[in-house]
């Protein structure tokens, strides 16, 4: 998902202090900034929220990249709203990553060192117009059907993060799927455009929920403390289930051969992506892994000055005050 | 790395008229006017507001959670306190 493969800190914190904190999980209480927590959930939470972060920031960079290149005025406003959007997203996330006690510019060092990782799904290109619809329709959607259930998650602010996300995700899908639509039923040209922006992003769209975690000890220990709801399976039915019918309606063909409806499981089976291409990319050998981190890096660097010139503004105005004051 | 981090402030948007300034989160930002213009875009992309205040995180204190029984739980056997203590008789009408 926007954070992958999450692994779970231990905690060696007093058993009597752990079942007590479990107790209010299980009740459904929201952990608040200031509370006990175990180091370990502390930690896996500053893995989980700020990889979640870098994922809305990078998540910027392949549609940013059409921004110039719209086919309409308003197109191009919309792309630019959504890509705001993202960027809201991740300042967010980087503030509710904050509360655990780590700063904005730790995360972003972190981030551009490579220490932390970003959503895997980020690391492929955007080549045609078409790849905006696909990736609204896809990559918004996948993420959607992780991040609503986080919105019940255990640490109160990363739980009124993805609220507000939810509420300007929908946008996001939607705009998303009426590009697909118009490609859809445009000319044969634009046609086949669409369905290879379908094929090139559906198995990196399954990835996004990361391979099956049903039998991983991280999962079960995220689970608990409910910063994780679901199992990557279970959202990926999900995602299969509800964007099957979807790409008929667009009249576009699904990439996958295996494709068939289970009347038993009232959901598709389909085939897994090739896993080892996911490890692959997320290890940095994706085809666009150089090309995201170093666009990232350039912009932290190139802003350097003009955030050093902001503060050195701030810093003489406040002495000026102060000054103005003791007269 | 910046020589200095910008400083956290905590944003209030009030959402309409007659409501109350509602906490929303927070933002970087190197004074407070510049904390004003990022919290519009930050978290009124969609009209969520029509005022906005900001404070630096810093200033803020905050009741620290270890306290919570001894300043919370004294109203707890206040029922006294609430309309649904007292009983009425209907004949009385509406109080
Ligand atoms: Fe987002
Ligand atoms: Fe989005």
């Amino acid at each position: 998902m926007y954070a992958q493969m999450i692994t779970s800190e231990k905690s060696s914190d007093d058993p009597e202090l752990l079942a007590a904190f479990q107790a209010r999980i299980d009740r459904g209480e929201r952990i608040e900034p200031k509370e006990w927590m175990p180091e370990g959930y502390r930690k896996t939470l500053i893995r989980q929220i700020g990889q979640h972060a870098h994922s809305e920031i990078v998540g910027q960079l392949p549609e940013g990249n059409w921004i110039t290149r719209a086919p309409t005025l308003e197109r191009k406003q919309i792309l630019l709203a959504k890509v705001q959007d993202e960027a809201g997203h991740g300042l967010y996330l980087y503030s509710a990553c904050e509360t655990l006690g780590i700063s904005r510019d730790e995360l972003f060092d972190r981030l551009h060192s490579g220490a932390m990782k970003y959503s895997s799904i980020f690391n492929y290109p955007t080549l045609t117009w078409a790849d905006m619809g696909a990736v609204g329709w896809l990559v918004d959607g996948a993420a959607i059907m992780n991040q609503v259930p986080l919105q019940r998650t255990s640490y109160g602010p990363y739980a009124r993060a993805m609220v507000r996300i939810c509420k300007e995700e929908s946008f996001h899908q939607r705009q998303g799927y009426t590009i697909m639509m118009k490609m859809a039923q445009g000319t044969p040209e634009q046609k086949a455009m669409a369905q290879d922006a379908l094929n090139r992003f559906w198995y990196p769209s399954l990835m996004m929920f990361g391979p099956s975690d049903k039998d991983s000890v991280h999962s079960a220990q995220n689970m608990a403390w409910k910063i994780k709801i679901n199992t990557n399976d279970e959202l990926r039915q999900r995602f299969v289930n509800e964007t099957v019918p979807q790409a008929r309606y667009l009249g576009l063909e699904v990439p996958d051969e295996n494709l068939t409806w289970n009347e038993d499981k009232q959901g598709w089976d389909f085939s897994e992506p090739d896993w080892s291409e996911f490890f692959a990319v997320l290890k940095g050998d994706g085809p666009c892994n150089e090309e995201r981190l170093g666009a990232r890096r350039k912009a932290w660097d190139d802003g350097e000055w003009f955030r050093d010139g902001l503060t050195a503004y701030a810093e003489k105005q406040a002495a000026r005050r102060k000054a103005h004051a003791a007269e | 790395m910046s020589k200095k981090e910008w400083p956290l402030w905590e944003v209030f948007i009030r959402g309409q008229h007659g409501l109350n300034h509602r906490h929303v989160g927070s933002l970087h930002a190197p004074d407070a006017e510049m904390a004003i213009n990022h919290a519009r875009d930050v978290y009124t992309r969609r009209k969520e507001g029509v005022s906005i205040w900001v404070v630096p995180s810093a200033q803020i204190t905050a009741s620290s959670p270890s306290e919570k029984g001894a300043l919370f739980d004294p109203a707890e056997s206040k029922v006294y306190r609430h309309p649904t203590f007292y009983d009425i008789p209907d004949e009385v009408g509406h109080m």
